[in-house]
């Protein structure tokens, strides 16, 4: 079973390791790493819980091998704040309440930034398409849809968007 | 569920890859998107030696038109298909056929060569190159071949007629004539399921409305991907009228070998080809007529 | 929304706060416990049978202990030794922890690995040898109960000769048989079996923990996926004989329970095992196929319903026949006094003035379980049977099932109200809850609509369900765990500087505890919720609870807290007295602060009686400021609501498509709408599933179908609708904030929403019942045989 060596920037730092071939991505960043905000919910791509980004676009880190980011660009949920300040869809999420035990949380966030980037201003449908490769078991994904709309306009017009109507966590 | 132990090796160029894959042979499995090979592995109901990952070979991932084919990189995401001004405009069957394979996430890693390749009869492009009489390029130590794709799938499941030495590198469909449309349709438990039943249908019509081409190609309902090359018979030289399509979609049925699964019993399913066939053709005459 | 007996407006309750617990999710910062990494772990990964009923003959870990990396193996013969091999369950029977001589069910853990990896562990497993001699399997529990059906309990032939676990029965069995005597002659009676089938509930984190054993201070301290971390203490310490002050159980962030992490499974009591024998920390965390075919399943109940009614279909009498599918063990999760849970709540929102009911439990060669998934004890079952038999009835009296839901429902002036079947109701108003339903769906023009509809062809069908919830588990007289009753707990500090922390004994899987009990606190105190910190899961810290499943977290640990807080207020009312030199009598309270009667300004806020509980206490008083409260309720509580479907059915390929669902819910008084909310939607979602997609079903060898998320279909944002919520508020008179809980009632009530949708759309063609999961090949077999198939 062969051993490789990969330089992998995540988040804008770069990472290092030696990896067996069949290492998972999302072992060698949970186990490895220590990056645990990415998670793990099945065992064949069903799930999403696992979703980051690898060079932009949001991929199951379950279902692709470590050795395979050798000198790629990722793309976690520790990666979104930025400077100390909340990414619109962490915003987003929190304001219109669109967690509840957090655990597809992370995966739920990438896919909808991945889904922001390609599309801006997506409709209900089509962020509903765009976040159909990702399971939740709590919100009935109501408020999932609202908080990715919450974020779209956020993120093309930054000024209009009202501050959350207070309370806790933020 | 991990994956039992391996050899990786990258391929960082077409040569490379296939250099490998000799050199493995029967070993060795290329990993492409890896979304239906991944899974095999963790269940451990794949122990290859070897993975090859073409995954580097950025010169596998492309669309373009010329010289009356479509020339798609064996390597393209479907993601890349679902978005292409190119695909949506000129062959839309092809952008139906994407955006139902599995999920968004999938399509952005996943490929068009590995849904052909792994001849998965639930996989879903299979069905769109049958009905759209693509040919298949094969590249080994001998140079490159060109395979019919009805010459592609074997009669087993999950094979096909590439040798352990070859890689497919280029999927080649001829470019739409003039009144020549298709549709896929696919019949899902939910997103991101395999099809219950998959029916792709492409016809060309002359100016006096008169079916010179029809393609129809079945997913999910028997051992391999259907041709139904019965149904395709019937529609040649009709002027794909309702009562036409009604007749070629009931030939159609009759030519699935679905079974009884999870999926439901073989009867709906031969039904559901049935109904999937007429409103593909429907959508097909539609879009061979100037409709969406 | 329409408001009863509200109450003056509190400062905190009522109020959508936004949740504390977000701000470490939303940075990937939550704490599950595959987070969880201590030095020197172990990984464990566990040897599972590929057959449903076999006997061992040999089982040989010699080429895994090769392994690299492979530390140990155990064997339930290891577990034999160390008189481990059993452990009993929350129903009173036993499990195999691993299987010595004989596996029950496919997937059935048979030899538990550990290694220094996760992939070395894996590794182990698979080289792990056993021979099996298969037996014959029992799927079907209707066979199971035949005199020639193989005896899958061997193991306790003595005290249990057949395959029958119980016979249980409850009402009024000769008044019953009367009522239906009578109505055969001069009423009607309606009948209908229905099968509940298998489903899971498949949290997206599954179930795992990590054993940490310290030799020098002989303490074990289990991070695990547990909603009731008390509990399990107390069950290890029983099955281990660990000294229960050596035991510490952490149930950190957990990702989603459901009821599916309310009982212990064998990977738990091995990690610990594990971890005792190799001196190391050993973690252990299922894949999503072992969670969905080995832990906790929920339903399976085979039901047959018949209703007694008078011609005009006035209900009087109910009788049901169930045969529950227990599978290998009888591991039904359910703490009540009652074999069958509170099934017997099956009378629901109607009058029925007589009713009986029986069950018959069994075991088959498949997964045990039978917990509660989102529902207090099968509820579910009874909910889905009341609300689908009265659409039958209404359909043999001709009536509309709008309008015999409003004829039979228990009057708003009848609670307390007792049901024939012996539970007392502690308040509610259905007709209220049902016409703001058909009001705001626009019921009588989608009757038009769907006439219109149904004469040019087209399918579309309305479907109503008016459920009653009963959740809150206690009292304590009617439920324990091990002899535990249920009650639960708050435990309240008040910092000298006003700041509170507050430990409960309920344990959040994602219903938002740190938020709402925060605003129950800062509701009494008169302080912001964001000066109340709320911590659970630690054993070592959180009083004593019984943990959060069957809705019980508000109806329990929620009147605990606000009993707590109102202790704490208390003590603070002599503070200020001492502090103001008046009589206690003589100050009155408004949120947040006590003032002199007729004085206003002079009082004393809270934060400055805290400082004072502290700095200049009254001497004839203890210092401090902190309070306990366990609470024990008088009575279960009754949410119910109104559910209105809309469906669309493709008559060329069978499909159902849901067009609208409205939800009016009534859950008493409100704590966080926002929250509320949520848990609808959620719940919702999880009531949509069984009805149109999920199902563990089994082939006839007890080979589970079903055993990924390929294949076990969680709806996503595509298949879910786009749900529309609405609310009553009728406030429980025995919780001290009139709260009833929330989580459950649209998993319950969803699902025959649903499917009394879809039997609507086909009414007119004589169709009375489709078993869920409704999926397009059952709904396209009837429509090919009433000759509406069209392609």
């Amino acid at each position: 079973m062969s051993i490789h060596h990969i330089r992998v920037t995540i988040n804008g730092k770069l990472y290092e390791g030696d990896v067996e071939a069949r290492t998972l991505l999302v072992h060698w960043l949970r186990d490895g790493l220590r990056l645990t905000g990415t998670h793990i919910g099945c065992d064949t791509s069903s799930c999403g819980a696992c979703t980051i980004l690898v060079d932009g676009k949001a991929v199951k880190s379950c279902t692709m091998l470590a050795v395979q980011a050798d000198g790629r660009e990722l793309l976690t949920v520790e990666g979104l704040e930025q400077n100390g300040k909340l990414h619109p869809l962490q915003e987003g999420f929190h304001v219109e309440h669109a967690l509840q035990c957090g655990y597809c949380t992370p995966g739920m966030m990438m896919a909808a930034l991945a889904l922001l980037k390609r599309n801006p201003d997506p409709s209900e449908q089509e962020i509903r398409e765009g976040i159909s490769g990702n399971l939740c078991r709590c919100t009935g994904y109501v408020n999932i849809v609202k908080a990715i709309q919450y974020a779209a306009q956020k993120l093309r017009e930054p000024e209009q968007v009202p501050a959350g109507s207070g309370g806790g966590g933020e | 569920m991990i994956p039992g132990p391996f050899d990786y090796q990258v391929a960082s160029s077409v040569a490379e890859a296939i250099a490998l894959l000799d050199q493995h042979g029967a070993d060795a499995k290329v990993l492409a998107g890896g979304h239906s090979l991944i899974p095999l592995l963790r269940f451990r109901l794949a122990s290859p030696a070897v993975l090859v990952d073409i995954n580097r070979l950025r010169d596998l991932e492309y669309l373009q038109e010329a010289d009356g084919t479509l020339h798609i990189g064996a390597l393209t995401r479907e993601v890349d298909l679902e978005a292409s001004d190119l695909i949506r405009r000129r062959y839309p069957i092809l952008a139906d056929t994407a955006r139902v394979i599995a999920d968004p996430v999938v399509r952005n890693w996943a490929t068009i060569g590995g849904n052909l390749a792994h001849a998965d009869p639930a996989n879903d492009h299979p069905a769109t190159m049958l009905a759209l009489g693509a040919q298949l390029v094969a590249t080994g130590p001998a140079g490159q071949r060109l395979i019919p794709v009805e010459q592609f799938f074997t009669d087993s499941s999950f094979e096909t007629t590439l040798q352990p030495n070859e890689l497919l590198t280029e999927i080649r469909i001829p470019a739409p004539a003039e009144r020549s449309g298709g549709a896929y349709l696919k019949l899902e438990r939910k997103v991101g399921d395999y099809a219950i039943a998959g029916v792709a249908a492409y016809v060309a019509l002359d100016g006096a409305g008169q079916v010179t081409y029809a393609g129809i190609g079945l997913t999910n309902v028997g051992p391999t991907p259907i041709k139904a090359r019965a149904a395709e018979q019937l529609l040649l030289g009709s002027t794909l009228d309702d009562a036409v399509i009604v007749q070629a979609a009931k030939q159609a049925a009759a030519e699935a070998r679905p079974v009884s699964d999870l999926r439901g019993p073989a009867d709906y399913k031969r039904a559901m080809v049935e109904t999937l066939t007429m409103r593909a053709l429907r959508q097909a005459r539609s879009r061979a007529t100037g409709g969406a | 929304m329409t408001t009863t007996n509200a109450g003056p407006h509190v400062h905190g309750l009522g109020e959508p706060y936004k949740r504390k617990e977000d701000a470490r999710f939303i940075r990937g910062k939550g704490n599950y416990v595959d987070d969880i990494q201590l030095p020197g772990m172990l990984y464990a990964d566990i040897v599972r049978s590929p057959y449903a009923h076999a006997l061992i003959k040999s089982i040989d870990i010699s080429k895994a202990l090769q392994v690299p990396g492979v530390v140990a193996v155990i064997t339930g013969k290891d577990l034999e030794a160390a008189g481990l091999a059993w452990m009993p369950t929350l129903s009173g029977d036993t499990e195999a922890v691993l299987a010595v001589d004989r596996v029950l069910y496919q997937m059935q853990e048979v030899a538990f690995v550990v290694a220094e990896s996760r992939y070395a562990a894996a590794d182990g497993a698979a080289a792990v040898e056993v021979d099996y001699e298969p037996l014959p399997v029992v799927v079907d529990p209707q066979k199971a109960l035949a005199p020639d059906a193989p005896l899958l309990r061997p193991d306790k032939k003595d005290r249990q000769p057949t395959n029958q676990i119980y016979h249980w029965e409850t009402g009024d069995r000769a008044a019953t048989d009367a009522a239906f005597a009578e109505a055969e002659q001069n009423g009607v009676v309606v009948r209908q079996d229905m099968y509940v089938p298998r489903i899971h509930p498949a949290p997206i984190e599954t179930c795992g923990c990590v054993a940490d054993y310290n030799a020098a201070t002989s303490k074990l301290t289990v991070w695990m996926t547990s909603q009731a971390p008390h509990a399990h203490r107390t069950l290890f310490a029983i099955v281990s004989g660990l000294p229960e002050h050596r035991i510490r159980v952490i149930s950190p962030d957990v990702g989603g329970g459901f009821g599916n992490k309310v009982p212990i499974y064998p990977g738990y009591v091995c990690a610990v095992v594990a971890a005792l024998k190799t001196g190391r920390p050993v973690k252990w965390i299922e894949d999503r196929t072992e969670n969905l075919t080995s832990t906790g399943f929920a339903r399976d109940y085979h039901i047959h319903a018949e209703i007694a009614a008078d011609k005009e279909g006035t209900v009087k009498a109910l009788r049901v026949y169930t045969l529950a599918d227990h599978g290998a063990f009888d591991a039904a999760a359910q703490p009540t006094k009652f074999p069958a849970g509170l099934f017997h709540i099956c009378t629901g929102s109607y009058d029925f003035k007589q009713a009986h009911v029986a069950v018959d439990a069994v075991h088959t060669n498949k997964a045990p379980g039978g917990i509660a998934y989102r529902c207090s004890f099968r509820v579910t079952e009874a909910s889905y049977l009341i609300e689908r038999m009265m659409d039958t009835l209404a359909r043999e009296v001709g009536k509309d099932p709008a309008q015999i839901r409003l004829q039979n429902f228990i009057k708003p002036e009848a609670f307390p109200y007792r049901s024939a079947l012996g539970w007392t109701y502690d308040s509610g108003n259905y007709e209220r809850a049902l016409r703001l339903a058909m009001e705001k769906i626009g019921y009588e023009e989608l009757r038009r609509e769907q006439a219109e509809k149904r004469a040019r062809g087209e399918l579309m069908g309305i479907g109503i369900s008016s459920f009653t919830e009963i959740v809150g588990a206690g009292p304590g007289k009617h439920f324990d765990i091990a002899g535990i009753q249920m009650f639960d707990s708050c435990e309240i500090r008040v910092h000298p500087t006003g700041k509170v922390l507050a430990r409960i004994g309920v344990q959040t899987q994602g219903q938002g505890h740190e938020t709402t009990f925060a605003q129950i606190i800062a509701a009494e105190l008169g302080i912001s919720p964001d000066d109340v910190d709320v911590e659970h899961g630690d054993t070592d810290t959180a009083p004593y609870g019984l943990g959060t499943y069957a809705s019980r977290s508000t109806p329990v640990g929620g009147a605990a807290t606000a009993v707590a807080a109102r202790k704490i207020r208390d003590k603070a009312r002599k503070i200020a007295a001492y502090l103001l030199e008046v009589g206690e009598e003589d100050l009155e309270w408004e949120p947040g602060r006590f003032y002199v009667r007729g004085s206003p300004s002079k009082g004393k806020t809270i934060q400055e009686i805290a400082f004072a509980a502290y700095t200049n206490c009254p001497p004839y008083l203890e210092p401090g400021l902190e309070a306990v409260n366990y609470y024990d309720p008088p009575n279960l509580t009754y949410p119910f609501g109104s559910y209105i479907c809309v469906v669309d059915i493709d008559r060329g390929t069978g499909e159902v498509h849901i067009r609208r669902f409205l939800a009016v819910d009534d859950c008493g008084t409100v704590i966080n709408p926002m929250i509320v909310e949520g848990q609808i939607h959620g719940g919702l979602t999880q009531g949509l599933a069984p009805a149109l997609y999920e199902q563990l079903a089994y082939d006839e060898d007890g080979n589970v179908l079903g055993s990924n998320f390929q294949d076990y279909l969680i709806p996503t944002a595509i298949e879910t609708p786009r749900w529309e919520t609405d609310r009553t508020v009728t406030p429980s008179p025995h919780h001290p904030i009139g709260a009833k809980g929330v989580g459950e009632s649209p998993t319950v009530g969803a699902p025959q929403a649903i499917a009394n949708a879809v039997v609507d759309a086909l009414a007119h063609v004589g169709v009375r019942h489709i078993d869920i999961p409704i999926t397009p090949w059952k709904v396209w077999a009837i429509l090919k045989e009433k000759g509406l198939a069209t392609a």
